[in-house]
């Protein structure tokens, strides 16, 4: 049976793994190496690596970082963070990761997108959309980890990166994230039912049928999430977790 | 010695890390020269099928392959687009395939409107072999794999399709026809069921 992926979303900072809330307040919860090597001993579906600095400090992915990390993983890899060059995209290819995420760089150069999906195949590029509702309450696209608003409607964006090539899009409510009170399934719907590409939910999982919740109402093709899978408990102790392989397969039955 | 063809199109690092993972050296290469003296192939991708065939031409690989495979009997195991390139043709491309198998690359087709599944097949799915073969040796029945494609074999031989998969209708997930045997998905990505697929690629065929 096809089952939906279900997607650990891991954020780095200064090589350490964090979570944040609402893209803040990051918290440090380990080595990633160690956090890894957990995730795969569960075997995960899948899973992503946002360093959240990356473009705020004009770096470089570190690509040393993510050599260990494919060396130690043996599930799907994505990576986003400070690309913004072809090269790039094929060092980390080369490493193991099958899957680039281009965010803010999209919007400074959207023929970079296009670019990369010609010479790589658009399933290699995924398009990462992080988005907050403004005063009136429209859904805005925001760039740079949540620092600069895109003045575009996600909807508009997501159609936008579909025609460039992306072959899958990363949806992230920035409300929601960190928060654990389930996704925000109309901004997932909205995009999802505008777009042919599978869309990854991410921001505001906290239990299992939240993960089932954006697939099957909000027509996600896969559920990401980070709270839910590194803490427990009600005063966030740092555990890594993952659901068996059965408790999914029951939730998205 | 295990040659991966580096034609130029494939996540050639992930094959070589779980291959190092399981203990079994290999080569990656694109010189013809080493794979016409390996024993044991791989031939992986990712992309389309005319750039995947292109790429072949151009690195004057299909001669040795030819030679290597159809002559010599050497095994060869192909992933994704690799063993979409041992078919006739694909829709989705101009180029012929290397014609090793009697079968034909076709794009997904949902009968139903809307169409009840996204295309790509994208995540993981239970394979299920249809037949015993050295390679599905020890196939625990929950046996999962990573799939990201469009396109996938339609084969004419009922008899090549080696394990099926299903996404809306049953899909050859593998095949075998003699030596030449080949995945749709990506073991490199499957944790241990790519583990086990690879060891008995590498120690029992």
């Amino acid at each position: 049976m096809f089952r939906p992926r279900v997607i650990p979303c891991l954020l780095l900072k200064n090589k350490g793994l964090v979570k944040t809330r609402q893209f803040k307040d990051p918290i440090y919860l380990g080595d990633p190496i160690n956090v890894v090597k957990i995730f795969n001993d569960k075997e995960v579906d899948e899973l992503v690596f946002l360093d959240i600095l990356a473009t705020v400090e004009k770096r470089r992915p570190p690509f040393e970082l993510l050599s260990k990390i494919a060396s130690e993983c043996f599930m799907p890899l994505g990576y986003g963070g400070g690309i913004r060059d072809l090269a790039d995209i094929q060092t980390l290819l080369g490493l193991g990761i099958e899957k680039v995420i281009i965010n803010s760089f999209a919007f400074e150069q959207p023929t970079f997108v296009q670019a990369a999906a010609t010479q790589f195949g658009s399933q290699s590029i995924v398009v990462a959309i992080d988005v907050r509702r403004d005063f009136l309450g429209r859904y805005q696209v925001y760039t740079n980890g949540g620092r600069v608003a895109a003045s575009k409607s996600p909807i508009q964006w997501a159609q936008e990166m579909e025609k460039c090539g992306a072959g899958e899009l990363l949806l992230t409510a920035i409300e929601r994230d960190g928060m654990m009170n389930g996704y925000d399934l109309n901004l997932i719907k909205q995009v999802a039912s505008a777009v042919g590409v599978p869309v990854v939910a991410c921001g505001g999982a906290g239990s299992v049928s939240h993960l089932a919740q954006a697939v099957r109402e909000g027509g996600a093709s896969a559920a990401a999430a980070g709270s839910l899978f590194v803490f427990q408990g009600p005063h966030r102790a740092v555990l890594i977790t993952y659901p068996s392989a059965a408790d999914l397969h029951q939730a998205f039955a | 010695m295990l040659v991966i063809i580096d034609y130029g199109v494939g996540n050639l690092g992930s094959i070589a890390n779980m291959l190092k993972k399981i203990g079994a050296p290999a080569t990656i290469s694109a010189d013809p020269e080493l794979v016409a003296r390996a024993d044991k192939l791989i031939l992986p991708g990712v992309g389309a099928f005319d750039n995947g065939m292109r790429n072949l031409h151009e690195r004057r690989l299909v001669d040795v392959l030819n030679q290597r495979v159809l002559r010599d009997g050497v095994p060869i195991l192909g992933l994704c687009i690799g063993l979409q390139l041992f078919a006739q043709r694909s829709e989705e491309g101009q180029l012929p395939g290397l014609g090793w198998l009697d079968a034909e690359v076709m794009r997904f087709k949902f009968t139903e409107q809307p169409a009840p599944l996204k295309i790509p097949h994208m995540g993981w799915n239970i394979v299920t072999p249809c037949q015993p073969h050295p390679l599905v040796t020890d196939w625990p029945p929950d046996s999962r794999f990573y799939f990201v494609h469009s396109y996938h074999l339609v084969c004419h031989q009922a008899s090549d399709v080696l394990a099926q998969a299903h996404y809306g209708y049953p899909l050859p997930a593998m095949v075998a026809h003699g030596n030449i045997l080949g995945a749709q998905f990506h073991p490199e990505k499957s944790h241990q069921f790519g583990m086990r697929l690879f060891r008995n690629f590498v120690e029992r065929v």
